[in-house]
């Protein structure tokens, strides 16, 4: 009997040559994100994480070979001690946190996000999660922060996490949120998988004197004729996104949720049913179990009807190439967000 | 090293406490029907030489920091180590016969929030070694004295992630670490050594760096001077027991049966299986 004829995801590339002029270099391919003239901080995890651990004995960090792109490598230099190196293997990385942490240690064991929530998701659950121990995995590269292919690109890795049960789930938006979620999750029970943008970060919710509760979903901006429900990077961008439909007499409301799991309800649901307004989720991960259906099934759940819209990554393998020219691709540029929600208005 | 427990210093010999596991196990499996009661006989001479020759812990609190951690990884071989955790006081006798019941602390596959002296859950295969390595880990940043042991088993070897957690024992140089391998040759398609290439077992863990033995793991005698062996070895490495187990021992018509895995005892052969056992009661 023949084998049957495999379907397999075709290329749709030809051979071509480098184009003249200014060419998207591909240093901006891994993680470092469009900082869009904002002031950026360097390594905030990583310097959070030097701080606590002054006061805090019980912190220690582990990494699989990636400190230096986790901003760890911080951490490893002001307490080598207290560093663990595991190599380049994820699953005796978090059972030895787990180990550490049945010890009475505060493990921040640190990967790419594609690593952990694929390959050690079996670790995490089991050692960790079952056991409610206070691991805390902290994740680079979520979502679209590298043009390297789906290799790394953890485009579901919320909606792998989100089936796990007691863990927590964090999204930051930027630099200020790194280091007060960092400092928050250190003195929180129970695992945590915190998504991280690392190197230099974006200062964006600074001048709004935002300051990041545990589970809380809250108000940036407020506005009339859409309600931005929007979690990690993608708050910077519906937030310039609702500056520039502001220009075009466009009133943006921007809900930041950076706790994707437990999910505050309440406020989404309030946010969602004072009526009059589009909904309109936004984040930097597959449009499939993610944020913007959690949203959904909350809002069903409550029994509010509202116009809704998506915006995501989608349920796809994604294009190599530079991130300025991926984001546009997929819709989750600040142009891109703000062209779909006029078209949708 | 027995301290901790009168029950330790008494004269009771090692092998009428394997005798009492291999009883404690046959009833538990008498009262759910089922068990994977091969596992718990090949092991019981092990787990005896654990807990009442090598093993520091307080029977009356599990979780004193002093204890000597006892990980067992393949959460299925729990109504074994519910046996001996039974013999040894941790567990009252009077719960045998909850084993595997709703509400019962003392579930078919081991989980650490049910039951007391259980350090980990087990069950998903390939977790124990790398667990052990934290808490290895975690001992010395405490500068506590305590071993680490995981039991784990031939299956397990097949999980890469076991061979993670082997590498980085090395790496770290856990000489509080002691893994214990029941490589009893059984898993659940058929013999172990038909499914994933295991030989040479101690070979292998010595080329990775560990002190490795290989005993007769139904040799009493045999157990107790490896475990004394690796205990006292000087070596900064972690160590590797190796016990080459029978399945069922000790019940030659449960031995000589070509499924052992999960053995299917009819209900009148459990009472077959008590009255050769109670046949061989050692002093």
């Amino acid at each position: 009997m023949k084998p049957q004829e495999l379907s397999r995801r075709q290329s749709k590339y030809t051979a071509r040559t480098a184009p003249e002029g200014e060419r998207v270099a591909t240093s901006a391919m891994i993680a470092s994100l469009d900082a869009e003239g904002r002031d950026t901080i360097a390594a905030p995890f990583g310097h959070a994480l030097v701080d606590l651990a002054k006061t805090r004995e019980d912190i220690v960090g582990l990494t699989a070979d990636l400190s230096k792109y986790t901003d760890l490598h911080i951490f490893a230099k002001a307490y080598p001690d207290r560093f663990y190196q595991m190599g380049m293997a994820e699953a005796v990385m978090i059972s030895a946190a787990a180990g550490l942490a049945r010890e009475g240690f505060t493990p921040f064991a640190t990967t790419y996000a594609v690593f952990a929530s694929r390959r050690a998701y079996d670790f995490i659950i089991m050692a960790i999660a079952e056991e409610n121990l206070p691991v805390k995995i902290v994740c680079a590269l979520p979502g679209l922060t590298t043009g390297y292919g789906p290799s790394h690109q953890a485009t579901e890795d919320l909606a792998i996490m989100r089936g796990m049960p007691n863990l927590t789930i964090i999204d930051p938006c930027d630099a200020v949120e790194i280091d007060q979620a960092t400092r928050v999750i250190a003195d929180t029970p129970g695992p945590v998988y915190m998504r991280l943008l690392r190197g230099q970060v974006p200062d964006v919710l600074g001048e709004y004197g935002y300051q990041f509760k545990l589970g809380r979903a809250q108000m940036i901006r407020d506005g009339r004729d859409v309600l931005f429900v929007s979690s990690g990077l993608m708050t910077m961008r519906t937030l310039d996104a609702a500056k520039a439909l502001q220009k075009d007499g466009v009133d943006c409301a921007v809900l930041h949720v950076p706790t994707i799991k437990p999910l505050d309800v309440q406020t989404i649901i309030a946010e969602a049913s004072k009526g009059g307004r589009l909904v309109v989720t936004a984040e930097n991960h597959s449009v499939t179990g993610g944020l913007g259906e959690a949203v959904a099934a909350t809002l069903m759940r409550a029994g509010v009807h509202v116009p809704f819209r998506q915006i995501g990554l989608p349920d796809a393998f994604l294009d190599a190439g530079a991130l300025p020219t991926l984001h546009d691709q997929y819709g989750i540029s600040v142009s891109a967000v703000t062209a779909a929600v006029k078209s949708w208005l | 090293m027995n301290t901790g427990t009168a029950k330790h210093g008494s004269n009771v010999s090692l092998a009428r406490r394997a005798w009492a596991i291999r009883r404690n196990a046959l009833r538990m499996g008498e009262v759910q029907g089922q068990g994977y009661i091969g596992q718990a006989l090949g092991v019981a001479d092990v787990l005896a030489v654990s807990y009442f020759h090598a093993l520091s812990y307080r029977p009356d609190d599990p979780e004193w920091e002093g204890r000597d951690r006892f990980l067992l990884s393949i959460g299925h071989y729990a109504i074994a180590l519910y046996s001996a955790m039974i013999e040894a006081g941790i567990l009252p006798e009077n719960e045998l016969e909850t084993y595997g019941m709703d509400d019962s602390r003392m579930p078919m596959s081991g989980m650490a929030a049910y039951t007391p002296g259980m350090e980990i859950t087990g069950g998903s295969l390939g977790h124990g070694l790398g667990i052990a390595v934290g808490m290895a880990l975690g001992l010395k940043r405490k500068k506590n004295p305590a071993f680490v042991y995981n039991m784990l088993s031939d299956g397990e070897l097949g999980e890469g992630s076991t061979w993670e957690a082997v590498m980085s024992a090395v790496q770290w140089k856990l000489d509080n670490l002691i893994a214990i391998v029941d490589f009893n040759n059984q898993q659940a398609d058929g013999p172990t050594r038909s499914a994933l290439a295991q030989v040479p077992e101690a070979a292998k863990w010595q080329a990775f760096g560990w002190y490795a033995q290989e005993v007769d793991g139904n040799d009493l005698d045999a157990v107790v001077a490896a475990f004394d062996a690796a205990r006292g070895h000087d070596g900064a490495q972690p160590r590797v027991i190796i016990c080459n187990t029978t399945m069922c021992k000790g019940i030659p018509f449960l031995e000589s049966r070509e499924i052992t895995h999960f053995v299917r005892v009819e209900p009148e052969e459990w009472a077959k299986a008590l009255e050769i056992l109670d046949g061989e009661k050692p002093q």
